[in-house]
C-alpha cells in the first residue's frame, strides 16, 4: 500500500461526459463548478443521449488530472447528474464541425473550388452568386487548417461547433440507467473510475 | 429521520382527491413531513401562502422574525439542535436575497433546510416586475438543490423532493421558489407521498467491506494512531457507534468545532480541539502520528494549516459519506465511503482491543504545557480585567455542560469552543465553515425551538451582536427563552488580534463603539445586566440562567487579549504558537 501516487502534473485536454436529467437550470449548476474555480470551458455541448429523457453534456477543459477528477466528483454530486466520466483525447472518438463563408467571386477567380474541397475534406453547403459556405468536420487541426487556407480569399465568417465525443470503451448507458432506477443500486453504479484505477490503494 | 405518515393522505389505493390551492397543498405537505415550526417573514409574493397559514395556526408554529437572514439562521439553529429539517419562508426579491448568507452558511456546514420563497406571477418572470429577482440563479451555488414551481400541480412532488434531498446523504439547504399564481391556483391534490428515491441522486455510497478490512488492518498495525472527527458523526447520528469505536481501539480523538459534543468533553480519549486555535497536542501530534483516521470531516484549511506539511508521515484513512471529499485536500491511503453509522460498527468489529497508553500520555503532556502557558491564565486570572475564557469557565460550572451553547464568530467563538464543556451531542451551534457574524442570536432562537428542554446560551461578541440584534424583537414577540451573553472587548477582536500580530498593530477600523446593550434589551422588554468586575461574574451568570425568560448579560472583558494557541496562516500545524 502506498500513498505515493504518481499523477501527471502537466495540463492536457480532458473530455468530461456528463449524463443528466433534462432539467432547467442544470447547465448553470454545472457551469459554475468550473467558473467558481476560474477554469475556462473550452467547449461545451449538450445533446440527447442514447436514452430518451437522459441528456449528455460534453465538456472540454485544459487541466491536470487531479483537478479534473475533483471537478468530476463535484459535478456527479449534483442531484440531477447521473454519471460523470472523464477521458483524454486518446480514449475518445471526437469531432468538431466548422462552417466558412467566403466571397464567391474571389474564390472563382483565384482558386479552384474543387481543389479546396478535395484537399481539405470540405464540402460546399451553399453556393451562391455572392458567397460560398464550406463545411468541414474533424479534429481541431483540420478545421483550423481551412481557416488559414481561406483567409487570403477574404473569409467573411467562421464558426466552429462544440466538440462531440464518443467514448471508445463505453458500453452505453442503458444498463447503468436500469441500475439507477432500482432503489438498491449495485456496486457498479457507484463505481468511480478514478478510484478503481488506483490499484495500489484499492486492491490488495 | 422519522416522517409522520398520514394514512389518508398517503395510502395509494384509497387516494382521495381534494381540490385545494397550491398554498394549502404546501402546508399539508409540511405537516406530513413532521414540520412543527416555521421561521418566516411575509411579503407580497408569498401572501397566498401566509393566507393559507392563517388556517393552520394551530398545527404549524410560525415564528415571525425581524429580517429574513434572522429567519434562516433560526432555521439553521433549529435544524442543528433538533436534527430535523429547518423550514424558512420568505417573499420574493429582497426577502429571498436576504436568505443568501444563511444558505451559504447552511451549504458549507451541511445543515438541512427547506426554504420556501414566493415569486412574482409566472407571466411576469423576466420582466423586471416589482420585487422580482432571479432567485434560482442567485442561490444555485449555495443550495444543494433548488427548483422553481410555476404550477400548483408541481407542489407535492417538489416539496417531497426538497425534504428528501435536504435531509439525506450529506444534508444541505434546498430552496423552492413558488410563483404567486401557483400559490393561488386550485388543483386536484391527490395526497402527499414523501419521496424516498430519485434516480439521479445517490445519498449514500455503497459500503465496500474490502476497504473496511484494509482500514482495520492499517489501524491494527498502527503504533500512534490518531482520530479526527467532525460533524459527520452528528449528522449521521453515529455518536454511540463512534464512542464504541474509539473505546475499543483506544485511539485518542480530537474534534473540529463542528464535531464537538459527539462524545463528552471529559471522555478520557477526547484529546481536544483541532485547528488554528485548537489545542496544542492535537495540532503538534498530527505531524507525529503514524495513522490518521478522519471521520466525517473535510480537512478545512483552518484545520490543516499548511497542506504540504500536513501529516505527511501518516497513512490517512478517511470515512465520509460524500465521495467528493475523499482526496479533495488530503490524499488518503484508504478511503471508506459511506454513512459512518454503517461503516463505524463494521470497523469496530475488525479493530483489535487496545490501549495506547504511552501515545495518549504524549497528548496529556502537551495539555500540561498548554495549561501552563495559556489555559491557566485565561481561565483563572487573579487580577486585571476579566477574560473571555474565565466567563466561559464560570458558565461551565453552572450549566455543568448540559446547555446548548451557540456562538457567533471571532475570538469569543474560539474561546467558547475551546473551553465550553459539552456533555451532549448537538449542543454546540456555531457558524464553522462560513464564519457568519450575526449568526448566534437568531440561531439561538431556532436552537431553543428545536430543543425546548435545554438551556440555550448564545455567546456573542459586541461586533456580531450588532449585526442581527433586531432579532431581539423575535424574542420579545415569541417569548422564547434565550440567554444572551455578550463578551464585550470594545473591539472587533479577531481582526484586531491579526492586526496586532501580523500588521504591526496598525488597528484599522476594528475599534467598534456599541450602544448600551442593556438599554437596547430593555426596549424590547428583555431583562439585562452589564458587569465589569470579577466579583459579580458568578452571581450574574447565575441570575441570567435562573431568570424566567430571556436575559441579556453583558460582560466587559480585556480589550486586547489574544486567543492562543494559534497556527498562523501559511504555517504547518506543528508550528503552532503558544504566545
Amino acid at each position: 500500500m502506498s500513498t505515493e501516487e504518481t499523477m501527471p502534473e502537466g495540463k492536457q485536454e480532458y473530455n468530461i461526459t456528463v449524463y443528466t436529467e433534462n432539467q432547467i437550470g442544470l447547465l448553470n449548476r454545472i457551469a459554475i463548478i468550473f467558473t467558481r474555480r476560474k477554469i475556462n470551458i473550452d467547449s461545451l455541448n449538450t445533446s440527447p443521449s442514447e436514452i430518451e429523457s437522459i441528456h449528455r453534456f460534453n465538456i472540454v477543459i485544459n487541466e491536470t488530472e487531479d483537478v479534473v477528477r475533483k471537478l468530476a466528483r463535484q459535478i456527479e454530486k449534483q442531484v440531477e447528474v447521473l454519471k460523470v466520466y472523464y477521458h483524454t483525447n486518446a480514449d475518445i472518438i471526437w469531432q468538431e464541425m466548422a462552417l466558412y463563408k467566403v466571397p464567391a467571386d474571389i474564390i472563382a477567380e483565384k482558386a479552384s473550388v474543387e481543389r479546396l474541397l478535395r484537399e481539405n475534406g470540405a464540402r460546399a453547403v451553399v453556393i451562391r452568386k455572392d458567397y460560398i459556405v464550406f463545411e468541414t468536420t474533424g479534429h481541431r487541426e483540420e478545421t483550423d487548417n481551412l481557416i488559414n487556407v481561406l483567409q487570403p480569399f477574404g473569409l467573411i465568417e467562421f464558426v466552429r461547433s462544440a466538440r462531440i465525443a464518443i467514448i471508445k470503451d463505453s458500453e452505453g448507458f442503458n444498463r447503468k440507467l436500469r441500475e439507477f432506477e432500482k432503489r438498491e443500486p449495485g456496486e457498479d453504479v457507484i463505481e468511480n473510475e478514478y478510484l478503481n484505477q488506483r490499484d495500489k490503494v484499492f486492491t490488495m | 429521520m422519522e416522517v409522520a405518515q398520514q394514512d389518508v393522505l398517503t395510502a395509494p389505493e384509497a387516494q382521495t382527491v381534494t381540490e385545494m390551492t397550491g398554498s394549502a397543498a404546501l402546508l399539508e405537505a409540511l405537516l406530513v413531513e413532521g414540520v412543527d415550526t416555521i421561521f418566516g417573514y411575509p411579503g407580497g409574493a408569498i401572501m397566498p401562502i401566509y393566507d393559507a397559514l392563517y388556517d393552520y395556526k394551530e398545527k404549524l408554529n410560525h415564528i415571525l422574525v425581524r429580517h429574513e437572514q434572522g429567519g434562516i439562521h433560526a432555521g439553521q439553529g433549529y435544524a442543528r439542535s433538533s436534527g430535523k429539517v429547518g423550514v424558512v419562508f420568505a417573499t420574493s426579491g429582497p426577502g429571498a436575497t436576504n436568505l443568501v448568507t444563511g444558505l451559504a452558511d447552511a451549504q458549507i456546514d451541511s445543515t438541512p433546510l427547506v426554504c420556501i420563497t414566493g415569486q412574482v406571477f409566472a407571466h411576469l418572470l423576466g420582466t423586471d416586475a416589482f420585487q422580482e429577482t432571479d432567485v434560482i440563479n442567485i442561490t444555485t451555488p449555495v443550495t444543494k438543490w433548488n427548483y422553481q414551481v410555476t404550477d400548483a400541480n408541481e407542489i407535492p412532488e417538489a416539496i417531497a423532493k426538497a425534504f428528501y434531498i435536504a435531509r439525506t446523504g450529506r444534508p444541505g439547504p434546498v430552496l423552492i421558489d413558488i410563483t404567486k399564481n401557483a400559490q393561488i391556483q386550485k388543483f386536484d391534490f391527490k395526497g402527499y407521498t414523501p419521496c424516498n428515491h430519485i434516480r439521479s441522486y445517490r445519498p449514500k455510497p455503497i459500503v465496500r467491506p474490502q476497504f473496511i478490512e484494509q482500514a482495520a488492518q492499517v489501524i491494527n498495525e498502527a503504533k500512534k494512531p490518531f482520530i479526527l472527527w467532525g460533524q459527520g458523526v452528528l449528522l449521521g447520528s453515529a455518536e454511540q457507534e463512534f464512542k464504541a469505536f474509539i473505546e475499543k481501539s483506544g485511539i485518542p480523538a480530537a474534534w473540529t468545532i463542528m464535531g464537538v459534543g459527539a462524545i463528552p468533553t471529559d471522555h478520557p480519549l477526547n484529546v481536544g480541539m483541532l485547528g488554528m486555535h485548537g489545542n496544542y497536542g492535537p495540532n503538534v501530534l498530527t505531524n507525529d502520528c503514524d495513522v490518521l483516521i478522519a471521520i466525517g470531516m473535510r480537512f478545512d484549511d483552518r484545520v490543516t494549516g499548511r497542506l504540504d506539511k500536513y501529516a505527511k508521515q501518516a497513512k490517512v484513512i478517511h470515512l465520509d459519506i460524500d465521495p467528493a471529499e475523499i482526496d479533495k485536500n488530503v490524499q488518503t491511503t484508504v478511503a471508506v465511503w459511506g454513512d459512518c453509522k454503517e461503516t463505524l460498527p463494521m470497523l469496530t468489529e475488525l479493530v483489535e482491543q487496545k490501549q495506547h497508553t504511552e501515545w495518549l500520555a504524549k497528548f496529556k503532556e502537551y495539555t500540561r504545557q498548554e495549561e501552563e502557558a495559556v489555559i491557566n491564565a485565561e481561565l483563572r486570572p487573579q487580577t486585571g480585567e476579566m477574560t473571555m475564557g474565565e466567563v466561559v469557565d464560570q458558565l461551565n460550572q453552572l450549566t455543568n455542560g448540559d446547555a446548548v451553547i451557540v456562538t457567533d464568530v471571532g475570538q469569543h467563538q474560539m474561546v467558547g469552543c475551546r473551553y465550553a464543556k459539552f456533555n451532549n451531542t448537538r449542543s454546540n451551534i456555531t457558524s464553522g465553515g462560513l464564519g457568519t457574524m450575526g449568526f448566534a442570536l437568531p440561531a439561538a432562537i431556532g436552537a431553543k425551538f428545536g430543543a425546548q428542554d435545554k438551556t440555550v446560551v448564545a455567546i456573542i461578541g459586541d461586533g456580531g451582536f450588532q449585526m442581527t440584534l433586531q432579532e431581539l424583537g423575535t424574542i420579545m414577540q415569541s417569548g422564547v427563552d434565550v440567554k444572551i451573553l455578550i463578551l464585550n472587548n470594545r473591539f472587533l477582536g479577531m481582526v484586531r488580534q491579526w492586526q496586532e500580530l501580523f500588521n504591526e498593530r496598525r488597528y484599522s477600523f476594528v475599534d467598534i463603539q456599541s450602544p448600551d446593550f442593556v438599554q437596547v434589551a430593555k426596549g424590547y422588554g428583555i431583562a439585562g445586566k452589564c458587569i465589569k468586575e470579577r466579583d459579580e461574574l458568578q452571581s450574574s451568570l447565575k441570575e441570567m440562567l435562573e431568570h424566567k425568560g430571556s436575559f441579556l448579560l453583558e460582560v466587559f472583558v480585556t480589550k486586547e487579549n489574544n486567543v492562543f494557541p494559534m497556527v498562523p496562516q501559511g504555517c504547518s500545524v506543528s508550528e503552532i504558537r503558544l504566545k
